[in-house]
């Protein structure tokens, strides 16, 4: 059976762990940045001589750490692409604007163990050559920004942080900056602007990939909280140890936010693939099932932008038979690995690691609309299709869930959101805001069919009795609503 | 409440632009300090900020109007912001959103912020407050509050005085 592996939050729910250095320090706390502070340069057989910097770098890459932000993109290769000639300051920015609907693992760390996220923070930043790095956390965690301020303090009393650090030469500054509010700015190039003090409009790449011009066009490292924590873990155990934990290609561990219609919701950290979705729903020691007598309808696995899966649905998975050769095997939505590859292969995403359960109670009409709302709120502006499909779809949904709906609604969501996204917009909320528009209507098309087509019913049912002399009054009620 | 820019307020203004290599990078954090002191972001603040960031007022205006969190108008005493997003709407949020707008005498169906008569308190419905697993959840000012029910929804407005 599926287990819990604790790794970034090992300590942060045990009885009597809390977020001060001393209980940090006590716990083994900051060691690890001192092993790096006194790393040596290593003689590679060619001659060349590795730094410590790039002994590190080149750990990350060995452990196949992915981002956990929501795209999953391969941590090392993104330090790689730094633009290290430059001769501009590089800059590091821990990307805390948790805000992705489902999503409140990045939560648990900064208010439970903020310690762990600074010294990731000063690793990387020590791997990195950057000497000044932010954490931008999103605004309405301003419990959050207070214990991240609290813990930065305490790491400068120490000398953690501050000039010379440890006596190492090395100098690093951390300072918070807090968002306002805008879902945005989770997009790292909208959290860069949002940063410089201006509206947060995302920058079109190329050329402003954020490695190259990022904050003050200077080459800028922008990563998730969970993703910074995992370089700690990196150091410790090292990059070959990391990769064990989890599968090929999807290593190391995921806090996995679990809400919705489950009777145990909450975070659990496993390791990446070690359990499947039906582990996590049903699992004893995961989500325990869905409420008594209730049926499973659909589950979003990665996020509000990520698409929709149908409970029954199947798909065709790659896997090596006894033999090693690559054969097909048909697999129940509920038996995907949790993982970046798998959930790809379905079609949809692991995303932000956010599973959001619904049950056959949920009108699914009603639940996308929600989501539409949330994106028609949360769209920038910048881009055309994004600022005026997001609302068109949100209105169409609010229509046909406030009764006046039309069957045609159906197709017309479906055709704007088909005009959003591949390319049409700078940057992905364009695919974010339509990619649950079109799987919830791939998958679930008759119940949007079905109940445009029962407001027009009914809107014909009160029409022919409004044209009846005896409902007169009706008639004049109707024409002025 | 006018806008009076104490020497308090200046030093921490201050350090906040001395986390930054560029003035203008501040504003967003300069502005959250102004609001924490006065509830809301007026005129003279914008300009106020503008001449302190060395930026032309427009530059903070667009700030001031782009992120839901910074208030153009004063608020009530006691800010609350109800999540309404997926996770919470499945645990029951509009109905929370409702009982909070009936109890206080306002409409559940007005869109955007809405502050009572007497400016004790504002109530809004905002997007995902990312503590989606104890859904419906919610915030009087800076406090956060888990899994709400709407008994404690009566004990919360009973402990504003």
């Amino acid at each position: 059976m599926a287990q819990e592996y604790k790794l970034v939050l090992k300590h942060a729910d045990e009885a009597g762990y809390t977020p001060d250095i001393e209980c940090y320090l006590r716990h083994g706390g900051y060691h690890d940045l001192k092993k790096v502070l006194a790393m040596r340069s290593k003689d590679l057989p060619d001659g060349k001589k590795l730094s410590p910097q790039e002994q590190i770098r080149e750990d990350v890459k060995i452990s196949g750490l992915r981002g956990r932000g929501g795209a999953g993109f391969s941590c090392g290769l993104k330090w790689s692409f730094v633009d290290r000639k430059s001769g501009k300051p590089i800059y590091l920015i821990c990307n805390a604007d948790e805000s992705e609907p489902g999503t409140f693992k990045d939560r648990q760390i900064i208010h439970k163990d903020p310690h762990q996220l600074v010294e990731g923070m000063i690793i990387s930043c020590f791997a990195n050559d950057v000497k000044l790095a932010y954490i931008y956390i999103r605004g309405e965690m301003p419990e959050g920004a207070k214990i991240l301020n609290n813990a930065l303090k305490e790491a400068r009393a120490k000398n953690f942080l501050g000039k010379n650090i440890l006596g190492s030469g090395f100098d690093c500054e951390i300072h918070v900056h807090r968002g306002a509010g805008a879902y945005i700015c989770g997009e790292e190039t909208g959290l860069i602007e949002s940063l410089e003090g201006k509206r947060p409009y995302p920058r079109i790449k190329p050329p402003y990939f954020p490695a190259v011009l990022g904050l003050w066009m200077c080459p800028t490292i922008v990563n998730n909280v969970e993703t910074l924590c995992n370089v700690k873990h990196i150091v410790a155990m090292g990059g070959a140890e990391f990769a064990k934990l989890g599968t090929p290609n999807n290593t190391g561990t995921r806090i996995v936010s679990l809400s919705g219609h489950v009777k145990r919701p909450g975070y659990y950290e496993i390791e990446v693939g070690k359990a499947t979705l039906r582990d996590l729903l049903f699992g004893e020691n995961f989500g325990k099932g869905l409420r008594d007598g209730r049926q499973l309808k659909a589950i979003i696995p990665g996020g509000s932008s990520s698409k929709v899966l149908k409970a029954g649905e199947k798909f065709k998975l790659k896997k090596k038979d006894a033999e090693g050769k690559e054969i097909l095997v048909e697999t129940d939505m509920l038996d995907l690995p949790y993982d970046f590859d798998s959930l790809a292969a379905a079609g949809t995403m692991s995303g932000s690691s956010a599973i959001i359960v619904m049950d056959d109670s949920v009108d699914i009409v009603e639940a996308l609309a929600n989501l539409s709302e949330f994106y028609a709120h949360e769209s920038c502006g910048q881009c055309t299709p994004c600022r005026e499909g997001s609302l068109w779809m949100s209105k169409t949904l609010h229509r046909l869930t406030h009764g006046h709906g039309r069957a045609s609604d159906a197709d017309y969501l479906g055709k704007i959101a088909d005009n959003i996204p591949g390319g049409r917009t700078i940057c992905a909320f364009g695919e974010a805001c339509s990619w649950p528009v079109q799987s919830f209507l791939a998958k679930f098309k008759d119940d949007f069919v079905a109940k445009g087509k029962a407001d027009e019913e009914r809107r014909a049912k009160e029409k022919s009795q409004c044209a009846s002399p005896a409902h007169g009054t009706t008639i004049a009620a109707i024409s002025q609503h | 409440m006018s806008f009076q820019v104490t020497s308090e307020l200046e030093a921490e203004v201050n350090e906040l632009i001395s986390h930054y290599p560029v003035k203008r990078a501040a504003s967003l954090m300069v502005l959250h300090a102004i609001q924490e002191k006065f509830g809301w972001i007026s005129q003279p603040a914008v300009e106020w900020t503008a001449q302190k960031l060395e930026l032309q007022p427009i530059n903070v205006y667009e700030i001031v109007t782009f992120y839901p969190m910074l208030r153009q108008e004063p608020q009530g005493k006691y800010c609350i912001k109800v999540c309404r997003t997926l996770s919470c709407a499945l645990g029951g949020a509009y109905e929370l959103h409702q009982h909070f707008c009936d109890k206080l005498g306002l409409d559940a169906h007005k869109h955007g912020p809405q502050t009572t008569k007497d400016g004790k308190f504002t109530v809004e419905f905002v997007e995902c407050l990312a503590s989606c697993g104890t859904a419906p959840v919610m915030m009087v000012g800076e406090k956060f509050y888990e899994g709400v029910t709407h008994a404690k929804v009566d004990e919360i407005c009973a402990q504003c005085k």
